[in-house]
């Protein structure tokens, strides 16, 4: 086992560092459901960290713990070396984490510049009047994220549909937008909730392509949850796998594939 | 005459090269925009004094790594400016640059890098590097490569592999030592050195490196840019391959001539865009782009209100009548000229406006045979559109329309300083400035093409027509065969009929050496996709769709008034068509079926859909059939698929030889 502090290079020649997150037998219960039972597990630097699971397995509740919209009722989620306290989603998104949705959460009337330069919210500084008369540092903000915003627009390939409305768009691309989105915001830790959920073969592998793009060019380190597994044992470092609620296993894939309860947990088993 | 051509007289004697008419711009139109191109959202330019420079830091670069003179150059990947100046480059330090399809598989780049035995690249983009570095163990003249785009090559191992940028910076810090040696080797560039190679996309067999001397290049752009009065105000959109000839000319040969810019859209994915926001006055583009933004045209106004459809339609009726006649010059009553003045306000400007054609003064089709309807509908806007025939061993040119007398029938008259004569064959010949030099390490199919006397021979079978000396072409001439009957099969001429209509993308006629015609359809999938839409027909692939027996019928009813239309022609009545299928798969450059300029490969159509031919002409109803497919990224699989023949009616003459059987 790998000490917390510790780093190491993968086979692909990416250097993973050492723990950025951890979770600490994290339980959380809505009224007397129990979603998530004393489960624990860490994220480290640069990694892509898979969450997986059947349907109801809890994973969306863990990505939401991670996220700080849901507080835990037991355990406790350590970020950087500190405990983290009950925070509001945007003090979340200000220590450097941003997400997808899994039924996207885009503005739908707005065109896809618009809703990518929402992800550089935290970067603007001007108040409601220099924004309204362009006034100050309102304009070289805006110039200044637009730049960024650009730059990812470039990264993910979506120029051709700038300037388009979000709803006229296929759901491939809004997923794709959502991804560009979340990127604005110059992530730390990338959560990525279903990236490839209602996606055909192409759109699946382009998907991949960009997430590794993502994690290699800009050393983002990501969480994502996903049930097919194929594309999950392709894009990981490293895998969770949880069943109602808990943590069945835990490690590369290799080592998840052979992992009996994973097997017993996808395929099912025999109750005679 | 334009301030262009004035310039002409006094300079002519020394621009004999690229190079050279690069260093006048520098001068002459120092602080004019040579080149344009969208990054990051954002249209970035290069005056003249500008480009240049980015050009000599790129050559002295290449000197730097080592480029000698006589080497060749590939130069792979989409319309940017750095990928035009490493072709000036090139040639500034006596190198010969070879632009290379960017749609190519790894296998066909290989074979053009083998056969020119490139000893240096320079790529765009990471595909590019990647195809490269795949065939590299068969590519023994490599040295090194050079790539634009950084974007997820960090990683690469570069021993010889470098950045543009990194190539330029170099290349500056190295001045001193190599810039007499550039300034010795641009003197040295004549009329006769190679300007560039350019593989043709080879219906048939193996692709030919066409060397192309300054000659043929300078003579070629400086002929039809004064014909068509191009001055340094003129801006183009290159989009169209680097590798193919038109671009080449366009997008190099006029813009150095002229002077004129240079604009490169964004990605493939928004030329439409760009071309809006650029709005060209001189425009080039094969019919199918004409073809596309007229259906895109049809299918939004089916979705715009009443009132405006209303309009549209009553104006473009207007347009029609007078359009072309206004745009010809020709006389045209008051009321009319005020009512055309009233659409351009309300309907043609506009429209203009969307697709880009705001201030073109000179736009030209070529590649393919245009739809008359579908060149009319430009015209009748106002825009000057135009057709020329052309081919890469001519350096583009050897018929071209003059202003005034253009006609969708015919492509012109020969080009200033071009001659052509017809053959008792019914074979075009030419022989112009621009003849090339050569195929590269191919004397014997330069010894077949080229004559003594420098007379070409197109392979194009066509005739001048008496009584306005254009020209007009029938077909390829080895395509051109005879029925069983003796009656004349012109595949091409039918099939354009054909593709006229939206619906369909392509078609391939059979029947050389059979008693009756039969056709493969592929459907062009916005047109019919939108149909379907609109009609609440459900489909899940191209595959269903293909084969709806409502686009069957729809199909059916195209090709029965193909069909009228061709019985008229008493010379080619027997090439109708009698059954036909509607293919399950677009025809694609990928499965080696079509050109990588989209021409119709026929003889390997032929053999790999053997089977469904021969159930067109047994008289089966459907045929299941098993085809190969090959992925973009090279893999291959199978679709497997039934497909309905079906019968379309034919019109006399030839009903009453099927009677009679």
């Amino acid at each position: 086992m790998l000490d917390a502090a510790e780093s190491y290079v993968t086979e692909d020649g990416r250097t993973i560092g050492g723990v950025v997150m951890e979770m600490k037998n994290i339980t959380l219960r809505f009224g007397g459901v129990v979603a998530i039972k004393d489960i624990s597990f860490d994220i480290r630097e640069g990694e892509i960290r898979a969450i997986i699971g059947p349907n109801g397995a809890g994973k969306s509740s863990m990505l939401n713990v991670i996220s700080g919209f849901y507080v835990p009722q037991e355990g406790e989620v350590w970020f950087h070396g500190a405990k983290r306290p009950p925070m509001k989603p945007y003090e979340v998104a200000r220590q450097g984490i941003a997400r997808t949705f899994q039924n996207i959460a885009l503005f739908d009337g707005m065109s896809v510049l618009d809703n990518v330069m929402t992800g550089r919210l935290n970067y603007m500084k001007a108040g409601m009047f220099q924004q309204a008369f362009w006034k100050g540092r309102a304009e070289k903000e805006e110039v200044e994220n637009r730049e960024v915003v650009e730059k990812i627009i470039d990264f993910l390939e979506i120029q051709a549909i700038r300037k388009t409305p979000v709803a006229r768009l296929p759901y491939g691309l809004k997923k794709r937008v959502e991804l560009a989105r979340a990127l604005a915001a110059e992530p730390k830790l990338l959560l990525l909730d279903e990236p490839m959920a209602g996606m055909n073969v192409e759109e699946k592998e382009d998907m991949s392509r960009f997430i590794l793009d993502v994690n290699d060019e800009f050393g983002t380190t990501i969480a994502l949850i996903e049930h097919d597994m194929g594309v999950v044992m392709d894009l990981s470092d490293r895998v969770v796998v949880m069943d109602y609620g808990k943590k069945i296993g835990d490690g590369t894939p290799d080592e998840v594939r052979n992992n009996q309860d994973v097997i017993d947990a996808y395929l099912g088993v025999s109750h005679d | 005459m334009s301030q262009t051509a004035a310039q002409t007289s006094s300079g002519a004697g020394q621009l004999m090269s690229v190079p050279a008419l690069l260093e006048r711009n520098a001068t002459v139109h120092a602080n004019r925009p040579a080149y344009r191109e969208k990054e990051f959202g954002i249209w970035q330019s290069w005056t003249w004094k500008q480009t240049a420079e980015e050009i000599e830091a790129l050559a002295l670069g290449l000197l730097n790594l080592g480029v000698a003179e006589g080497d060749f150059i590939a130069i792979i990947g989409r319309n940017r400016p750095s990928l035009y100046w490493s072709m000036v480059a090139a040639q500034s330090v006596g190198a010969v640059p070879v632009p290379v399809y960017q749609d190519s598989s790894a296998e066909e780049m290989a074979y053009v890098l083998d056969h020119c035995g490139a000893a240096y690249v320079i790529a765009g983009d990471q595909e590019q590097v990647d195809k490269v570095i795949e065939v590299k163990d068969q590519l023994t003249n490599l040295k090194h490569m050079i790539y634009v785009d950084p974007k997820g090559l960090r990683k690469y191992d570069h021993h010889q592999l470098h950045q543009y940028s990194h190539v330029q910076e170099q290349g500056r810090a190295a001045r001193d030592e190599f810039s007499d040696d550039l300034a010795a080797r641009k003197a040295k560039l004549t009329y006769d050195s190679i300007c560039v190679m350019l593989y043709t996309s080879g219906t048939t067999g193996r692709p030919k490196g066409v060397v192309l001397s300054n000659r043929n290049v300078v003579e070629s752009a400086k002929n039809v840019s004064m014909f068509d009065k191009l001055t340094e105000k003129e801006d183009i959109l290159s989009y169209l391959p680097m590798a193919w000839v038109g671009d080449f000319i366009f997008s190099l040969g006029q813009s150095y001539w002229c002077g004129f810019c240079v604009n490169c859209p964004e990605s493939e994915d928004t030329m439409m865009t760009d071309l809006r926001e650029i709005g060209p006055t001189y425009f080039f583009a094969p019919p199918r782009v004409f073809e596309g933004q007229l259906t895109n045209v049809m299918i939004r106004m089916e979705d715009a209100g009443k009132l405006k459809q209303k309009m549209f339609h009553h104006f473009l009726a207007h347009a029609k009548k007078v359009g072309g006649l206004i745009l010809d010059g020709k006389p045209v009553g008051m009321m009319d000229r005020l009512k055309y003045r009233l659409g351009d306000l309300l309907v043609y400007g506009p429209l203009k406006d969307t697709l880009g054609y705001g201030r073109i003064r000179v736009g030209y089709t070529a590649g393919e045979a245009i739809g008359p309807e579908i060149f009319d509908f430009y015209r009748s806007l106002g825009i000057n559109l135009k057709q020329l025939y052309g081919q890469t061993e001519a350096t583009v040119f050897i018929t071209v329309q003059p202003d005034g007398e253009v006609r969708a029938d015919t492509v012109g008259v020969p080009a200033p300083d071009v001659e052509i004569k017809i053959d008792d064959k019914g074979e075009i010949h030419y022989r112009s400035p621009g003849t090339f030099v050569e195929y590269y390490k191919n004397a014997e199919a330069t010894a077949s093409t080229k004559d003594a006397e420098g007379w070409v021979a197109t392979g194009d079978a066509g005739f001048i027509e008496e009584s306005s000396g254009h020209l007009r072409i029938i077909d390829r001439a080895k395509d051109v065969g005879k029925m069983a009957s003796g009656a004349m099969f012109a595949p091409k001429y039918v099939e354009n009929k054909l593709k006229f209509y939206p619906d369909i993308l392509e078609a391939v006629l059979f029947g050389n050496g059979r008693d009756r015609c039969v056709a493969f359809i592929n459907i062009d999938l916005t047109a019919v996709g939108n149909w379907a839409e609109r009609n609440n027909i459900a489909y899940a692939s191209y595959q269903e769709l293909a084969g709806h027996p409502r686009v069957l019928e729809t199909i059916r009813n195209h090709v029965e008034a193909v069909n009228a239309s061709v019985a008229q022609d008493e010379m080619l009545s027997g090439c109708q068509v009698h059954r036909f299928v509607v293919l399950h798969k677009e025809l694609d450059a990928d499965d080696g079926e079509m050109t990588r300029t989209r021409k119709v490969r026929r003889r390997i159509v032929e053999e790999k859909f053997a089977d469904i031919i021969a159930a067109l002409y047994d008289g089966s109803e459907q045929i299941s059939t098993r085809t190969e497919v090959t992925y973009e990224d090279g893999r291959k699989g199978a679709i497997s698929a039934t497909l309905t023949c079906v019968d379309a009616k034919v019109q006399s003459p030839m009903a009453q030889q099927v009677a009679a059987e």
